[in-house]
């Protein structure tokens, strides 16, 4: 065990964490990122299609705070989405200034093309690999300034002080466990912690997010008492290869491709589904076409409609899609340039996440949080393409700086349970939360807050981690992956695009179920060297806890909004539901409030709309 | 389900000099009972599917810290085949049915983290970018040759890493126009640089190499890597200069000898060989010394 210390620990180095750093660094301050894989192999690297920002004559912030409160429908909070739209511009720029590989116009500026949802073209891209651009160039940056990265440094935990209010609570650092030798360490932040460990895709079993994208920090703050927002708007991505899940980028509906259900008609003008926009409506409107229409027999096998761009031709294609090709050819074995491409929706985006104000601050001292595992929020009940890399950047930054130093403007958006405007009630058909074993062995537990300096507050927790990971280690028990794989199946099977009560119900059952079974998982492999086997135990109980927030939160909000869509409540309903959701930890029962969403920006109020596409 | 066929390969290049770490003596006896039921298991497995309706992979098999895995060996899995069936799936699905230890890098499953290059039927891919089917039985799955083995099929890529950081590997500004205003590039520019970005540092390159094996010689990937910044209008002379001067040095372009593994092999189709011949070029023109 060793003990390291530094201002800032940013954990997690994909888009987020790096900007974190850079900003915490560029602030005067001794900062390092933890992160469970090297860098350069972050889930931010998959990004393909772009990233919003308005930088042309014609086209202004405003027009895309405008955008964006519309495709949230009206569940962005003005103040969020106004700092998102204001500062993208500056931090486009900064990308390019640090060399980033912009596709170019013929004058030599940065390209933009049109994308779902937007009013004007102003998702500025690299080809089709924007991601894979945009995380290289923020790493070089890193090693530029000489960051100190600890990579394949597994965090378990967060360090936080016990007092009984969260809000009265410190973070002090975090507990790594270095995956190629099997120590355990502590990380102690004389400043903050940043979490930037992005999303919880692998709740599902069909998804576009990578396998290490476990949701690690939202649960982990989530245990420390900061409570999880609008978990239940999950974003299906309307494009992805039906057997692996690749996502085929809104860069090629963007590009002019379209969408042909089985009979050849194209079904998003022909059955009505978006009359305006066709295949460019918001993502959530897409999605629910397709699995429409394959419910109604129109459908290819597996589930799919076909996706179509030869018409776009070869030189189009291999200027601005050229990855597209090789994807659809390497993950489908479909050569897109000679036939259309099987699609289907799959999970894609945690809209929720860790509750922060524009700052990054969560309720708890000196912990912070960015990027997809955060929700500030702005993007409401469905995010816009395009719109979750300038995020990364803008409140990557914002959190870094912050985090570094405490003076800089004051948040408007209030952040833990004194904004909470109502507690709820729901009828749930089993007991949430921590499972009461009785038993010193259980091995579930993954989080705990400890007193005293912040020292001992982070010896304390890494003293509980050890003892958590030798338990199990020792533990002659089940494999995770079989608890992993029915917890998938459960949010495949009920959570999914098409949400009802009764499934919701069930899937909380089943969840339940997960986690009395989890309370028996072992780790088989003795080794300490790169025990992965380890790694993916503890995500297992990560995941388990996100997806009972989220199915929590789906099952109370009985009504029609963007990404969640409830059998029985066809409608938004404005009047009951303005408002997010919030769950606590609450020492292992969750607790569920709500508080307000915020439609005044700046200058205007964002009224609410029916979204038409 | 794995029968744990021995081969005991010495032609692996495993590094065995780690040490056993000692282990209290009830603790030992704890892990024995778990390697049991894991061997039962996976026993239970392999009476279950063997029709022919199944892969085979041979896979590479070491752990410096447990016994039975110090000597390199080969541990046999059968997995229900699938179609659009990867190399990477095969693997996952070993692991989670039938050994959890079974170690490999991997995260995105879709060519773009870099992390599962492995050495596939004798040639450099990734996992997750092989269709199995396309593949000769039993598909072999070892280590990228020529680096340390960690464990398993997870090597140690700290050299990789450090001569990608000898490049220098960041951009590095000339005179940056205010505000936002962005550099101009040409589109040809653009176009020139553009293969060399697509870079995702799996290794395979440098695992390819005859030169960069054991040596220190630059290697493909960084070369590549200083191509993509040398190559870049926006850094101005000097800084080229500079550059040229670098990835000319003793073990820099000098030491290739065109042989072609690195390019064939990058999954990501860079012309890596034709980089760094034209950075041979280039500092040939800048009159800068041969080695
Ligand atoms: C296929 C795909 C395409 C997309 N395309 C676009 C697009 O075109 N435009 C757009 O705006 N958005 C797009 N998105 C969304 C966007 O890319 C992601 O939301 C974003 O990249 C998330 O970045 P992040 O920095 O929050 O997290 P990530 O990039 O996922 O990074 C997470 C980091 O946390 C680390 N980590 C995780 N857990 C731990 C732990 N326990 N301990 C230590 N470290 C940990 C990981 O190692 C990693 O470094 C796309 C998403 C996907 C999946
Ligand atoms: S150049 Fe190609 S083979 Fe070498 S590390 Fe990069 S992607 Fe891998
Ligand atoms: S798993 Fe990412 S490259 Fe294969």
């Amino acid at each position: 065990m060793t003990l390291y210390e530094h201002d800032v620990i940013v954990v997690g180095a994909g888009g987020a964490g790096l900007r974190a750093a850079i900003a915490a660094n560029e602030e005067g301050a001794d900062v390092a990122l933890v992160t469970k894989l090297h860098p350069v192999r972050s889930h931010t690297g998959a990004a393909e299609g772009g990233i919003n920002a308005a930088l042309r004559d014609g086209d202004s912030w405003e027009d895309h705070a405008y955008d964006t409160m519309k495709g949230s429908d009206y569940l962005g909070d003005a103040p969020a989405v106004e700092t998102l739209c204001q500062d993208s511009p500056e931090e486009t720029i900064q990308l390019e200034h640090w060399g980033m590989a912009f596709s170019r116009e013929d004058d030599g500026r940065v390209s933009q093309r049109p994308f779902g949802g937007l009013s004007f073209p102003r998702t500025t891209y690299a080809g089709a690999e924007t991601g894979h651009h945009l995380l290289h160039t923020m790493y070089e940056q890193v090693v530029k300034r000489g960051i100190q990265v600890y990579d394949e440094q597994y965090v378990m935990d967060l360090a936080v002080t016990d007092h009984e209010d969260p809000e009265d609570r410190v973070c002090q650092g975090c507990i790594g466990y270095d995956i190629k030798t099997g120590q355990l360490n502590g990380f102690i932040a004389n400043n903050g912690v940043v979490i930037a460990t992005g999303g919880p895709g692998q709740m599902y079993a069909h998804t576009t997010n990578a396998v290490a994208q476990t949701g690690d920090g939202q649960a982990m703050a989530y245990r420390a008492g900061v409570p999880l927002q609008d978990m239940e708007f999950v974003q299906f991505h309307p494009t992805t290869l039906p057997s692996t899940g690749v996502l085929i980028s809104e860069g090629v509906r963007g590009e002019g491709g379209i969408l042909y259900n089985s009979n050849g008609e194209r079904f998003m003008f022909e059955y009505g589904y978006a009359n305006n926009d066709g295949e460019l409506a918001s993502r959530d409107v897409v999605a629910r076409a397709e699995v429409t229409e394959v419910n109604e027999g129109r459908g290819y096998e597996n589930d799919a409609v076909h996706l179509d761009m030869r018409h776009l031709g070869e030189e189009r294609i291999t200027d601005r899609l050229e990855n597209i090709i090789h994807l659809a050819t390497d993950f489908e074995g479909v050569d897109p340039l000679e036939e259309p491409m099987p699609v289907k929706p799959g999970q894609h985006y945690a809209m929720g996440g860790i509750e922060t104000d524009e700052n990054g601050e969560t309720c708890i001292d000196g912990l912070y949080a960015a990027g997809e595992c955060a929700c500030v929020s702005v993007h409401g009940a469905n995010r816009l393409g395009g719109n979750a890399l300038p995020e990364l950047i803008v409140f990557g930054a914002r959190a870094g700086r912050h985090a570094a130093s405490e003076d800089g403007a004051d948040a408007q958006i209030e952040t833990g349970s004194s904004a909470r405007t109502e507690t709820a009630d729901v009828d749930v058909p089993t007991e949430l939360g921590r499972v009461e074993t009785g038993s010193e062995d259980a091995v579930a537990d993954g989080g705990e807050l400890h007193s005293g300096s912040p020292k001992e507050v982070v010896n304390r927790a890494l003293e509980r981690q050890q003892e958590r990971v030798e338990t199990l280690m020792e533990t002659d028990g089940i494999n995770h992956a079989d608890v992993r794989s029915d917890l998938q199946e459960t949010m495949t099977e009920n959570v999914n695009v098409f949400r009802n009560e009764a499934g919701l119900k069930q899937a909380l059952k089943d969840i339940r179920a997960c986690r009395e079974r989890y309370q028996e998982v072992g780790v088989s492999d003795p080794s300490r060297t790169f025990n992965t086997d380890l790694m993916h135990t503890i995500e297992t109980r990560n995941l388990i806890d996100q997806a009972e927030v989220l199915t929590l939160g789906a099952l109370a909000r009985t009504e029609f909004r963007g990404a969640h869509w409830r059998q029985s409540h066809q409608e938004r309903k404005d009047e009951e539901w303005l408002k997010h959701t919030m769950v606590a930890w609450n020492d292992g029962a969750p607790e569920l409030y709500y508080t307000d969403v915020i439609l005044e920006g700046e200058s205007k109020e964002y009224e609410p709309k029916v979204r038409s596409y | 389900m794995s029968t744990h066929v021995s081969e005991s390969e010495s032609e692996a290049q495993a590094g065995t000099d780690q040490q056993t770490t000692d282990r209290p003596a009830a603790q030992q006896r704890r892990l024995e009972k778990k390697r049991a039921r894991n061997e039962q298991r996976d026993q239970a497995s392999d009476s279950t599917e063997t029709d022919g309706q199944t892969v085979h992979l041979k896979v590479f098999r070491y752990d410096p810290e447990v016994k039975d895995k110090q000597e390199p060996r080969f541990d046999d899995f059968h997995v229900p085949s699938k179609k659009g069936m990867t190399v990477l799936d095969g693997l996952i699905y070993s692991r989670d049915h039938y050994d959890s230890s079974l170690t490999f890098r991997h995260s995105c499953r879709q060519a773009i983290c870099g992390s599962d290059a492995l050495f596939i039927n004798g040639s450099q891919r990734l996992g997750c970018q092989t269709q199995i089917d396309d593949l000769d039985q039993p598909v072999r799955v070892e280590p990228l040759p020529h680096q340390e083995v960690v464990k398993d099929l997870v090597v140690d890529m700290e050299h990789f890493y450090d001569q990608m950081d000898t490049v220098e590997p960041y951009f590095q500004e000339e005179d940056l126009p205010s505000g936002l205003e962005e550099q101009r590039q040409d589109r040809e520019n653009r176009e020139k640089i553009k293969m060399s970005t697509r870079c995702i540092w799996c290794g395979a390159c440098m695992s390819s190499c005859n030169i960069a094996a054991g040596g220190n010689y630059l290697g493909p990937a960084a070369i590549n890597k200083a191509y993509r910044f040398v190559m870049d209008e926006r850094e101005g002379e000097d800084l080229k200069q500079q550059r040229l001067e670098t990835i000319e040095e003793e073990q820099g372009v000098w030491r290739c000898q065109t042989q072609f593994s690195c390019t064939n092999v990058c999954p990501k189709d860079i012309p890596l060989t034709e980089h760094i011949q034209e950075l041979k070029r280039e500092a040939v023109k800048s009159n800068l010394k041969f080695w």
